[in-house]
């Protein structure tokens, strides 16, 4: 690990402005950051602790929506006597990632921002657009089977590993975030993840020593909530694929519909394709299979990940029988 | 089914251990090899910061490099090698450690970060010399073979039975609404993040299931 100099943020204002300098990055859980400092593919000058900030609680809204903290651990969310009644795909979604114990440590704000697990991002011999900017994409042509299928571009295909964020996308949750000049916005989750582009190693929207504080839920939308993921092994394993689906019917026609999917794209994947094609059909298995086919029209494969477009499709098609019901 | 007689090889193996460690303490904290290890520590680096870590009920205040892990610290600074090192990259489980009541992985935890905590180690379950329950029925079924992982293992076990006690669901639990029974299922499914490169996951569901029950099987 490279050295570098630790700070306990005081306050907001001063964390912020602590993580405004050149190399300076915020620390929080750690489960990510410390992991890729060993490996020195992240080598930050500055360190700032914001783990002791006041960004920890779960609070409704006046709307009748939810504010989980940045800070809240991925363990305390869901957990939460509210998330899970109200949310329980986010309780599921956030259960499917990690381990207990990584759960236990890792906050909102970090999963959000964590790094993608691509083999060749943490491979530091090997070239890596988004660890070196213009070394050029080991795993176009190399076993890329972890790695994305949609929405990703020549000079990076990294897919992100978050289930908590696909969730979160389902339910159009908004990232609140303060600036080094005080200065707070809102955005939407689907608009917080640059595309990668020819600048893979610029992920988010946000500037420096801009914070996360808080992520905003609206009210739960109609209808059942299922989180699916397909992985290698049962348990602690990254997504090769997952859904995150909310669907309400009524007398057999779906009414209402949220789709989301993880593993497959360089962000969590929200499919407004598979939402319209769901809406006002009859139920069946044959619809919601088209849903999935118009969710990955534009899908690509590089190889070793082409699977992941028909097990896309298949796994939509069983999340959503379970959501409505039909066997 | 009658239990077998207690562990006395163990009991014997860790207060040789202890026995060690107490020794090894006494010998930094002379004063000649103090000074010694100040000296080489700063010619180092100066970059340090003082830590007070709360371990086992001991407060101990070191100087620490910031890049110190939780596991190195408890480790190589305190003599406490109960906790191990297995992939040092949250991976694997073994260094699984206590704190203010929650496991976690000390691998990817700093220390500088837990000044304050309460950090509890494999060292800390034991109590009045007897071991817990939890370490006693690994002993009684069989729950290891090489014993690497186990130290991680009873750690994330102690604190699952407090998770679900605490009503957490799993990702196997049917209806995370609800409060789920302690099945093999969800016992499997909670101790995820300890891996057992011996296999040795029946015996260690069997015996975190009779602590959970609260008695013998």
């Amino acid at each position: 690990m490279k050295p570098f100099r630790y700070e306990r943020a005081s306050g907001v204002a001063a964390a912020c402005a602590a993580a405004a300098r050149p190399a300076a990055k915020f620390v929080a859980g750690g489960t990510n950051l410390v992991d890729l400092m060993k490996l020195q593919i992240e080598t930050p000058a500055h360190l700032v602790d914001i783990s002791a900030l006041p960004l920890s609680d779960i609070e409704e809204t006046a709307e009748g929506g939810l504010r989980i903290g940045a800070l809240v651990t991925n363990s305390t969310a869901a957990a939460d006597a509210t998330v899970r009644r109200r949310y329980p795909l986010l309780s599921q979604a956030i259960l499917a990632g990690a381990s207990t114990q990584l759960r236990n440590k890792a906050t909102t704000g970090g999963n959000l921002l964590q790094r993608t697990r691509c083999p060749y991002f943490y491979d530091t011999t090997k070239p890596c657009n988004k660890r070196v900017p213009g070394s050029g994409c080991a795993a176009l042509g190399g076993i890329n089977r972890m790695n994305a299928v949609l929405g990703v571009s020549d000079d990076c295909i990294a897919a992100h590993g978050s289930d908590m964020a696909v969730a979160m996308t389902a339910l159009s949750a908004r990232i609140e975030t303060i600036a080094p000049d005080g200065a707070t916005r809102t955005i939407p989750i689907d608009a917080f993840y640059r595309p990668p582009g020819n600048t893979p190693h610029i992920e988010t929207v946000l500037a420096p020593g801009e914070l996360i504080r808080s992520v905003l839920l609206p009210p739960p939308p109609p209808g059942r909530q299922v989180y699916r993921k397909v992985r290698d092994r049962a348990s602690y394993a990254f997504a090769l694929v997952s859904a995150a689906v909310i669907v309400a019917s009524d007398n057999g026609l779906v009414n209402a519909a949220r789709v989301a999917f993880g593993g497959i794209s360089y962000k969590p994947w929200r499919s407004v394709e598979a939402e319209a094609a769901l809406i006002g059909v009859t139920a069946t298995r044959e619809s919601f299979d088209a849903a999935g086919v118009s969710a990955l029209r534009d899908a690509r494969g590089y190889g070793y990940n082409d699977f992941k477009i028909p097990l896309a499709r298949r796994t939509l098609r069983a999340t959503l029988a379970v959501a409505a019901g039909v066997i | 089914m009658q239990s077998p007689t207690p562990p006395r090889a163990l009991t014997s193996r860790r207060r040789f251990l202890e026995t060690g460690g107490v020794a090894t303490l006494a010998l930094a904290s002379s004063p000649a090899i103090a000074e010694i290890a100040e000296q080489s520590s700063s010619s180092r680096s100066r970059n340090t910061e003082s830590v007070r870590l709360t371990v086992n009920g001991r407060q101990h205040a070191l100087d620490l490099d910031p890049r110190t892990t939780l596991l190195d610290a408890l480790r190589e600074h305190l003599a406490l090698t109960g906790t191990k090192k297995g992939c040092d990259q949250g991976q694997c489980g073994a260094c699984t450690v206590i704190v203010n009541g929650q496991r976690i992985n000390s691998c990817l935890a700093l220390a500088v970060m837990h000044a304050g905590d309460e950090i509890t180690t494999i060292e800390g379950l034991v109590e009045d010399g007897d071991l817990h329950p939890m370490q006693a029925a690994f002993v009684r079924h069989d729950g290891l073979q090489c014993g690497y992982c186990t130290p991680g293992q009873i750690c994330s076990a102690v604190a699952l039975l407090a998770e679900h006690k605490a009503g957490w669901p799993s990702y196997v639990t049917a209806d995370v609404a609800t409060a789920p029974a302690l099945t093999d299922a969800e016992i499997a499914e909670r101790m995820s993040g300890n891996i057992c490169r011996c296999s040795a996951y029946p015996n260690i569901v069997a015996a975190i299931r009779d602590v959970a029950e609260g008695g013998r099987s």
